[in-house]
């Protein structure tokens, strides 16, 4: 037998089987069937009929969005600045802003604890704010490097080009920055917007006894209700590809942006 | 191409599928006997001790660990029963996990569960029963037999599932009590002796409460239950468990108070929170709470142990063999039992509880060497020291002179007095229907509230 490239893929499609399709399909399995392995919509059905998963759905999205936003406006300026800096500066900058990802995240969360606790005095008081503050350290870095990159490769003539052209800096930030930046600022949003909905560890670690999704499907494993929790994971997977199509139909007419390892 | 690619995929699927089912089937060649253990996590003694660890009891008797149990178990083993044996040990970090992990076909011979889940497994006949030979006294190596609490022993047979008693099944490891751990400069010793301290607005943010459906449901019922477990002739075990849904309704008011009050609801962070004074008081199992005490007494903080006098729990995990991992292997089942016998041993029992903090529920019979490491650890000579009975427990006359001061830790902790565990019942397996009414009303606690719902 010849060698063909193709081969090369067949360690990934053998992973991909064991290890994604079939505990997709256990999971998809065990959420259309009830406790005596019949078929059935009940638990599809149940989620949407109790108020309490919904309202979980909602403070999970609404945990989402906040980190995502505060991310962007955090990361939409440093991002810029490192782009712009010198050149011989911008890598160290852009190392001082990716270290942090090589500290394990719960050292970092434990560590947040305690200045958190040190600043507040009593953590318990602000659950939301310190899972906002808690999420935001933990993604930051996701939304820095895209941008970083989209700005990093911006064809500075464009912007000569504006302004020769007579655009103050607020048309050019809107007609000419703002856009060129799409892709860096859709692929951060998938990157963040996500992992924050399920990431109930730093809620745990963080006193924030609010369930989110993550928090919630554990919950039902716990109560030996495997078919309502593979459920709402099947739900929450399927809300997950709906928002990733949604960015990649705003992807598409732009270069595609790799998130890791920026070019020097 | 294709078809290679159909092959390989077809023969990973077939190892894959493969990999639940073969262990259970494999006969064991070389006659060594492999016994698949499963045990929570940090709860043996898994040796590696300083040498000045070493406990050294009056009869000059030395205990170290120095290997682990498990490996010295495996050695005894050869030598005494002239048979080799493998311990593949294994660990798990809730009762539910371990149940999750056997219902999706992992395979164990001997695990050790809470009583609730025994309970479960003997409702779902999945346990092989403990021969007859395992309790005769007068076998040498039967140091289960020969040394397990008459006390705790008598309170787990009162537990019945099916007509049959757990100690048919259920080698009894370590038990204790629900209790409170409380910071004695912050918290009157008055307030922390009732469950009502975890809604006291005193306390707001400062305490803790466990992230555990069961424990912080029974701490709710007792509030609830209140004025019924205080009456004279109280019925204490089936008052607290009650799982009626009138009583899970207004035990979910409780503990919604409950969560609103705590600091956190936490599953291992408190005993740190106590050390680092962020939290004043905690509901904490009773070996947790010496550990605790143990982690603040090296930072010269002295913590406090209450168990709540309505009522509290009293819970234990014992060793059980699983039917479909022994599969009627009578050589895996006297090795299973065989290692019972070892970790119930006097030394052993000592080892564990000096690694692990719980209380044995092994007193040792007629061996006097549990009590003298009782005398070791609590022990004291000094004037105004005050005399301690145990003599319950251990089935025997065992009085220790003691520190007054232990009445309220580590000694209280560890081996409570009779009239604490007269109050404290057992919390059954709930039915199915009760799991799903308790687990609503968790869910229900724990979820957002949109504002206006008030």
């Amino acid at each position: 037998m010849r060698f063909k490239r193709s081969m090369l893929s067949i360690p990934y499609i053998v992973f991909l089987i064991i290890f994604v399709m079939a505990p997709l399909a256990v999971v998809v399995v065990f959420a259309f069937t009830n406790g005596s392995g019949h078929f059935t919509f009940e638990n599809f059905f149940g989620f949407f009929r109790s108020s309490r998963t919904i309202a979980t759905l909602i403070y999970s999205l609404f945990v989402a969005l906040v980190t995502t936003v505060v991310c962007l406006l955090l990361a939409y300026p440093t991002a810029y600045a490192l782009a712009r800096s010198g050149f011989k500066k911008k890598n160290i900058l852009l190392l001082l802003a990716i270290v942090p990802m090589w500290i394990n995240f719960t050292l970092r969360i434990t560590a947040l604890k305690e200045v958190l606790d040190f600043l507040e005095g009593n953590l318990a008081y602000y659950p939301f704010l310190n899972t906002i503050i808690g999420q935001v350290y933990d993604f930051l870095p996701f939304m820095i490097l895209p941008l970083f990159t989209v700005f990093d490769e911006m064809d500075k003539s464009l912007l000569e080009a504006g302004r020769d052209l007579g655009a103050d800096r607020k048309s050019l930030f809107f007609s000419v920055v703002l856009p060129l930046s799409m892709p860096g600022i859709v692929s951060g949003i998938t990157m963040v917007f996500l992992p924050a909905m399920t990431n109930y560890v730093v809620l745990d670690m963080l006193y924030n006894s609010t369930y989110i999704m993550g928090s919630l499907i554990g919950s039902y494993f716990n109560a030996y209700d495997w078919h309502n929790g593979s459920m709402i994971s099947a739900i929450l997977l399927l809300i997950i590809v709906l928002f990733s199509s949604i960015g990649k139909q705003k992807d598409q007419n732009s270069t595609i942006v790799t998130p890791v390892s920026p070019s020097p | 191409m294709k078809k290679v690619l159909v092959l390989l995929t077809v023969v990973t699927l077939l190892l894959a599928g493969c990999g639940g089912t073969s262990d259970t089937t494999a006969p064991v060649s070389d006659e060594v006997v492999t016994l698949r253990i499963a045990n929570s996590e940090e709860y043996i003694d898994e040796g590696g001790w300083d040498a000045s660890e070493t406990i050294e009891l009056p009869d000059g008797e030395k205990i170290r660990g120095v290997d682990s149990l498990v490996s010295d178990f495996e050695k005894w083993y050869q030598e005494k029963y002239g048979k080799k044996v493998r311990v593949l040990y294994s660990t798990y970090g809730t009762n539910e996990d371990l149940y999750n992990q056997m219902t999706l076909g992992n395979s164990f011979d001997l695990v050790c569960p809470s009583e609730y889940m025994i309970m479960k497994l003997m409702r779902e006949k999945r346990l092989e029963p403990l021969s007859k030979d395992f309790y005769d006294k007068d076998s040498v190596y039967n140091y289960y037999a020969k040394g397990v609490s008459p006390y705790i022993f008598s309170r787990m047979k009162q537990l019945t599932e099916g007509g049959e008693a757990l100690t048919d099944y259920a080698a009894g490891y370590m038990w204790g009590t629900l209790g409170t751990v409380y910071n004695p400069s912050k918290v009157d010793k008055k307030d922390a002796q009732s469950f009502l301290i975890y809604l006291n607005k005193k306390y707001r943010k400062r305490i803790t409460i466990k992230d555990s459906i069961r424990d912080t449901y029974f701490a709710g019922l007792a509030i609830d239950k209140e004025k019924e477990l205080a009456a004279p002739d109280a019925d204490i075990s089936s008052i607290l468990n009650d799982t009626s849904q009138k009583t899970v309704d207004s035990v979910e008011d409780i503990v919604t108070a409950m969560r609103e009050n705590a600091y956190s609801m936490e599953t291992d962070s408190a005993k740190q929170d106590l050390v680092t004074k962020k939290a004043d008081a905690s509901l904490q199992w009773s070996g947790d709470a010496v550990f605790s005490m143990d982690q603040a007494d090296e930072t010269g903080l002295k913590l406090k142990y209450a168990v709540p006098e309505e009522g509290s729990n009293l819970w234990f995990d014992g060793w059980v063999m699983m039917k479909k991992g022994i599969n009627g292997d009578a050589d895996k089942k006297q090795a299973a039992e065989a290692f019972i016998d070892f970790v119930s041993r006097p030394d052993s029992v000592i080892r564990n509880m000096y690694y692990i903090g719980y209380t044995s529920a092994i007193t040792g019979g007629d061996d006097p060497m549990i009590e003298e490491y009782l005398n070791y650890t609590y022990g004291s000579d000094e004037d105004g020291s005050v005399d301690y009975d145990v003599s319950y427990l251990f089935g025997k006359k065992c009085v220790i002179k003691t520190d007054p001061e232990q009445l309220d830790r580590q000694l209280y902790a560890q081996y409570p007095t009779e009239d604490v565990l007269k109050r404290c019942a057992v919390m059954k397996c709930f039915s199915d229907g009760a799991n799903r009414r308790i687990s609503q009303m968790w869910t229900n606690v724990r979820c957002y509230r949109f504002p206006w719902e008030g």
